[in-house]
């Protein structure tokens, strides 16, 4: 068969035209696969509220619960923890709770909370996701003469007050965030539901 | 046998394949005891695929079975103990001799011209490499498996604007959960090891079409036998590079054994005690730190703070000082390839980015004080200046002039 006949031009335009649908083909056959790595119907179901005693928080404690798979701290702030709160208020990157995607509007006040005496936040540092440890002891020896009494994360040391809100220098960017919730008695709590709905 | 032979030749090329990549395949005659880390790397791979097809036969990929599965393994599975240990030390093996396989190619310039692709291949194995250890530790399902892989899948969570959703497509669920570890088995198993042999395959074809660099950086192909062809400075792999190799196999299979023998945990660097903790999602360890073969990309990423209330400038970081080495074929400009013949310049630049990477490696280990992140942050520096500032330090150097033919010293 001789080539000197031939269309080139019409074979260019043939060849990148197969190219063409055969790779919108391609990217079409793998769309059902990536969909089947999104969370599946049980995950999804998985986030349905839990109501969380919290009666059984002596003040000063804390509780962990669980929503989501995530841990949900409730802590029972003392009056004196509550008092050093507003005191450092130039050592945090957001004292005042500007960032609305880190708590619902009810919770946009200086303790973060619907009731001051209880701290109800998602215990995953705004960092990389570990959980942050519970240290109440004021002036710990590890984390310094002037530590309030808050939240220290053992993977990167970020640091939170009882509030939950970050101080300057950690590498968490954010506040830890509060989860929806509301009060369906004095002691019984509503964790991923608002009031308003 | 003969005729055998001639049967099969003429259906598959087996002879001529022998010839061309073992008994006439010339490698440059003065390799020194760095070349042992190649061939050493192909033995780890296939012991790690030994070994964990043996695993796989008791192990169960369920997030409720998956810890006991293991301790099964290692206390009812007749030798289980054994043959997890093999996988466990071979995984950091594999690291080991990968960083020195890695380290032998930049004192010796094995990246450059013509052997850019041997490197480009050679870093994407490194890539696959660290993705199938890290999805491998997740598997026994214990605190640092979990909370590990919560740290890395969230490092992805802070990517600009498709972060979050790209980490719940990695997780499959919100949280590091039964979803997760059951796609990591498949990663593990299957797809990733087959991507990793592909890519050694390319990296072998490659490096036998351009033929191995050697400790002088001088190409042996330049002066043949004008009868043969052959180069005057090579000698057929097999048998002189065989029998070298498996000398590095004895000593290599000696100090591995008694590492699976004597210290399988090596102190808490190849397994780490919080690992024998079964998995709590609501309770972080104390101090949790990646397995030593990540800790310098780990240190990286600490170091950094966040700019502009994102995480996102350290994760770059950690990917930019990952990523970097594909680079590095284009960022040396010195007219000579081995350490052997280049100046004091390359040297030093050479010396501060080894203390560098022990250095960033061990911090990546201790808790983040004020005093160490500040360390790491100096080191991280020295780290990126070695690669961005070669093309100058390496054309400004004062080298000295290559020799025409190998050396032997």
């Amino acid at each position: 068969m001789s080539n000197e006949n031939v269309d080139r031009s019409k074979r260019r335009f043939l060849v990148a035209m197969s190219s063409a649908v055969g790779g919108v083909a391609a990217a079409g056959a793998a769309v059902p696969f990536v969909m089947s790595m999104l969370p599946s119907a049980k995950a999804l179901a998985a986030g349905a509220p839990v109501e969380v005693d919290l009666s059984k928080v002596e003040p000063g404690m804390q509780l962990t619960a669980e929503w989501r798979g995530k841990p949900i701290w409730i802590v029972h702030r003392t009056p004196e923890m509550l008092d050093l709160l507003g005191r450092h208020d130039d050592k945090l990157t957001d004292p005042n709770s500007e960032k609305t995607s880190q708590q619902p509007e009810y919770c946009k006040n200086p303790t973060r909370s619907i009731h001051p005496q209880y701290l109800i936040a998602i215990g995953i540092c705004t960092h990389l996701g570990c959980s942050p440890t519970y240290r109440k002891e004021i002036g710990a020896a590890d984390l310094g003469a002037d530590w309030p009494g808050g939240f220290f994360c053992p993977c990167h040391g970020s640091r939170f007050d009882l509030a939950a809100r970050v101080f300057k220098g950690s590498p968490a960017p954010t506040n830890l965030v509060i989860p929806p919730h509301k009060y369906l008695s004095e002691t019984m709590v509503l964790i991923g539901e608002d009031a308003k709905a | 046998m003969e005729k055998l032979m001639n049967w099969v030749d003429a259906r598959f090329p087996l002879t001529a394949t022998y010839k061309a990549h073992l008994s006439e395949y010339f490698a440059p005659k003065n390799f020194n005891f760095w070349y042992y880390f190649g061939s050493l790397a192909l033995l780890v791979l296939v012991i790690q695929i030994v070994s964990g097809i043996f695993l796989t036969m008791n192990y169960k990929p369920d997030a409720n079975l998956a810890f006991a599965s293991v301790e099964y393994i290692m206390r009812d599975v007749e030798w289980g103990w054994l043959i997890r240990y093999i996988h466990s030390t071979g995984a950091s093996a594999f690291f080991v001799v990968v960083y020195l396989h890695m380290f032998r190619g930049i004192i010796y310039g094995s990246y450059r011209q013509p052997r850019e692709l041997i490197w480009i291949f050679g870093v994407l194995i490194f890539l696959v490499l660290m993705g199938e250890a890290f999805f491998g530790y997740l598997l026994p399902w214990g605190q640092m498996s979990y909370w590990g892989a919560q740290v890395i899948v969230n490092l992805f969570a802070t990517v600009p604007f498709i972060g979050e959703d790209l980490s719940i497509l990695i997780r499959g669920d919100y949280v590091i959960s039964d979803a997760t570890l059951n796609r990591f088995f498949a990663f593990h198993v299957i797809a990733f090891p087959l991507v990793l042999l592909g890519l050694v395959a390319v990296h072998l074809v490659a490096l036998h079409e351009v033929g191995s660099n050697n400790p002088d950086g001088v190409e042996i192909k330049k002066h043949k036998d004008p009868v043969t062809h052959r180069p005057l400075d090579g000698i057929p792999f097999h048998p002189y590079y065989t029998v070298k190799d498996i000398l590095g196999v004895v000593v290599f299979l000696i100090a591995f054994s008694a590492v699976v023998f004597f210290a399988p945990e090596m102190g808490g660097y190849f397994l780490e005690a919080n690992n024998f903790i079964p998995a709590d999602p609501l309770k972080t360890p104390e101090h949790i730190a990646p397995v030593w073969y990540f800790t310098p990309y780990y240190a990286i990423l600490r170091a950094i703070p966040p700019i502009l209330g994102s995480q996102f400038p350290g994760v770059a970081a950690m990917g930019v000082s990952v990523l970097i080495f594909f680079a590095l074929p284009w960022l040396d400009r010195s007219p000579v390839k081995s350490i052997r013949y280049r100046g004091p310049k390359f040297k030093i630049a050479l010396t501060l980015f080894v203390i560098a990477f022990i250095g960033l490696g061990w911090l990546g280990i201790l808790p983040a004080t004020e005093l160490y992140t500040w360390i790491a942050r100096v080191l991280t520096v020295v780290y990126f200046g070695f690669f961005f500032l070669m093309p100058w330090y390496t054309k400004n150097d004062t080298s000295k002039p290559e020799p025409e033919r190998v050396t032997l010293k």
